[in-house]
């Protein structure tokens, strides 16, 4: 089976720095997609080329069987986006920003209403549809953003730190959420976390980033033979990460 | 299309609830209110015994009455019309962090400046036109006289000539909400440039045409001709000057020039006085049609100043 989401070779310079190096991967349909690194290692940069926002310098990627770069608008009417500490309009309520993403998606205004109220409860926010974004909690708005994402009924979403800043419950909320989608629903999803254990309960595979480059990509047990040697029967993705990202220090 | 529909029309819906707008709006009306109301009254007091001389209704726009007109009005806080409108445009959905997520829709990233600027530009269209109407029917009943179709005319075009000029304001505000980020910053901007237009231009304009031509006792025609000429084509700098000029040809159609000093010979002084006679409307047209034509070009150039810096902005938020 193609892979959905495809990145050759795929590269983004700012001036002399390099944001992203060389990026190759691939992912499956209904695949999730943990995506790992610290702050500033190209995982922003490498999702908005993805999606087509941000053109890339060198290399080409592959959405949906579509080139972002060349046709952003079809690409983004097929795959939902979650920023990282997505923002609002404070003044209007829940359901007034989602009718507007969603005349934004194209959607009449007859159709948008049912639509809407459709995701509100899906994310369990139809009780304060009719709030002010700006009386929302955290927690809440990372919902409201999930909503605003499935409005589209996407293939793939991108999600960019979707648990950052969430208390346990809104991160059990979340995570349970994220692994929904996926199984329930067959929606391939992207997202990039600094929480380790939370990627590994949830992700089928990970890629490590690290200063723009992908370091290790694949199925977390893979990269515990490659990284840990062959026979350790416990390991943790901390573990995993840590030693790539010491010999990366080691090398630079 | 649909991505610019929508957002136009949230555009216009925000401008129209903003609480900023409504003030605005509320002072805006009051104060040209009571102008139409005091030069309607002042105007009724002079023409009191006369018969009715003509054009009087365009009158009631321009005369100065107690304090200033009503042109005088929109020439000086158009600008302000403008800055309110557009300040904050882009700049506030990059501090509230829905710029990522907007252009992460299905549109084209132009729908998002286009349909801002078109909102703000309705806006300014629907508010020049309610002064307008709400003064020119104040004048209908203080003055009782009904305007006739060149009046009408000649308001209209008057109406287009400012919606203009209070769009390259518009422009000029969205461009600075496009390049800065800090909504103040770029409301201060604003300003800083309307203050630079409005005052210091018409000020470097005399001291330009003093150093270049300088009148004195014994100057010549030609070098009072050439510093008023350096003068003007100065002032011209400033969209103020071209919007005034142009506003004051298209409201009193006895002028026919825009020039502020005119050479005459004696002859055609009399003349001039003895037969006095209002341009007609399409001759006033022709006189202002190059200051309309500049004024759009200076709006446009806003606009694609910032289609363009927009256009090519990284989307990151931080």
């Amino acid at each position: 089976m193609a892979p959905i989401i495809e990145a050759r070779d795929l590269t983004k310079r700012y001036g002399e720095q390099v944001a992203v190096n060389r990026l190759n991967l691939a992912v499956g349909e209904g695949e999730i997609f943990g995506f790992l690194g610290p702050n500033g290692a190209g995982k922003t940069t490498t999702i908005l080329m993805l999606l087509g926002l941000s053109e890339p310098t060198a290399g080409s990627a592959r959405v949906c069987g579509l080139d972002p770069a060349r046709d952003p608008v079809r690409v983004k009417r097929l795959v939902g986006y979650l920023p990282e500490n997505v923002g609002f309009y404070e003044d209007m309520t829940g359901f007034e920003n989602l009718h507007y993403v969603a005349r934004l998606n194209g959607l009449r205004n007859r159709d948008s209403r049912p639509r809407v109220q459709t995701v509100l409860e899906q994310v369990g926010l139809a009780g304060e549809a009719r709030k002010r974004v700006g009386a929302y909690s955290h927690g809440m708005r990372q919902r409201l953003g999930i909503a605003e994402v499935l409005l589209k009924d996407p293939r793939a979403v991108f999600l960019d730190e979707p648990t950052l800043g969430l208390d346990p419950d809104g991160t059990r909320k979340m995570l349970e959420m994220i692994r929904s989608l996926s199984r329930d629903r067959g929606i391939t999803v992207f997202f990039s976390s600094h929480l380790l254990d939370q990627v590994q309960r949830l992700s089928d595979r990970v890629g490590i980033m690290l200063g723009g480059s992908l370091v290790a990509a694949g199925p977390i047990h893979e990269l515990a033979q490659q990284s840990l040697g062959v026979g350790r029967e416990s390991y943790t993705l901390e573990e995993i990460y840590m030693r790539y990202f010491r010999e990366t220090q080691m090398a630079a | 299309m649909y991505g610019l529909a929508a957002i136009y029309r949230k555009e216009l819906e925000d401008h129209f609830s903003n609480v900023r707008f409504t003030l605005l709006l509320t002072v805006i009306l009051m104060i040209s209110l009571i102008m139409a109301f005091m030069t309607g009254a002042g105007l009724r007091k002079e023409l009191e015994g006369f018969t009715k001389p003509a054009l009087v209704f365009l009158m009631l726009f321009t005369s100065t009455g107690t304090l200033f007109s009503l042109v005088q009005f929109v020439a000086f806080f158009g600008p302000l019309i403008g800055l309110v409108l557009g300040f904050d445009a882009i700049n506030r959905e990059r501090a509230q962090r829905t710029l990522a997520k907007l252009v992460a829709q299905p549109i084209h990233r132009d729908a998002i400046i286009n349909g801002k600027f078109l909102a703000g530009i309705t806006t300014v269209a629907l508010l020049l036109a309610a002064i307008t109407l709400m003064t020119a029917g104040l004048g209908l009943w203080v003055l009782g006289v009904v305007p006739g179709g060149e009046e009408v005319g000649r308001l209209g075009a008057w109406l287009v000539l400012s919606v203009f000029y209070v769009g390259f304001w518009l422009g000029l505000a969205i461009f600075c909400s496009v390049v800065l980020r800090g909504m103040a910053t770029s409301a201060l901007a604003v300003l800083a440039v309307w203050i630079f237009l409005a005052f210091f231009v018409p000020l470097g304009a005399t001291l330009i045409a003093d150093g270049v031509a300088p009148v004195d006792s014994q100057a010549t025609i030609e070098t009072a001709l050439r510093h008023e000429q350096i003068k003007r084509a100065v002032n011209y700098v400033s969209p103020i000057a071209l919007y005034s000029d142009a506003t004051a040809v298209m409201l009193d159609p006895l002028r026919r020039t825009t020039r502020s000093l005119i050479l005459m010979g004696p002859l055609e002084r009399v003349s001039l006085s003895r037969f006095e006679s209002p341009l007609p409307l399409a001759q006033s047209a022709l006189v202002v049609a190059p200051h309309l034509m500049l004024l759009l070009a200076a709006t446009l150039t806003c606009f694609a100043a910032s289609y363009a810096c927009f256009m090519r902005q990284e989307v990151r938020t931080t």
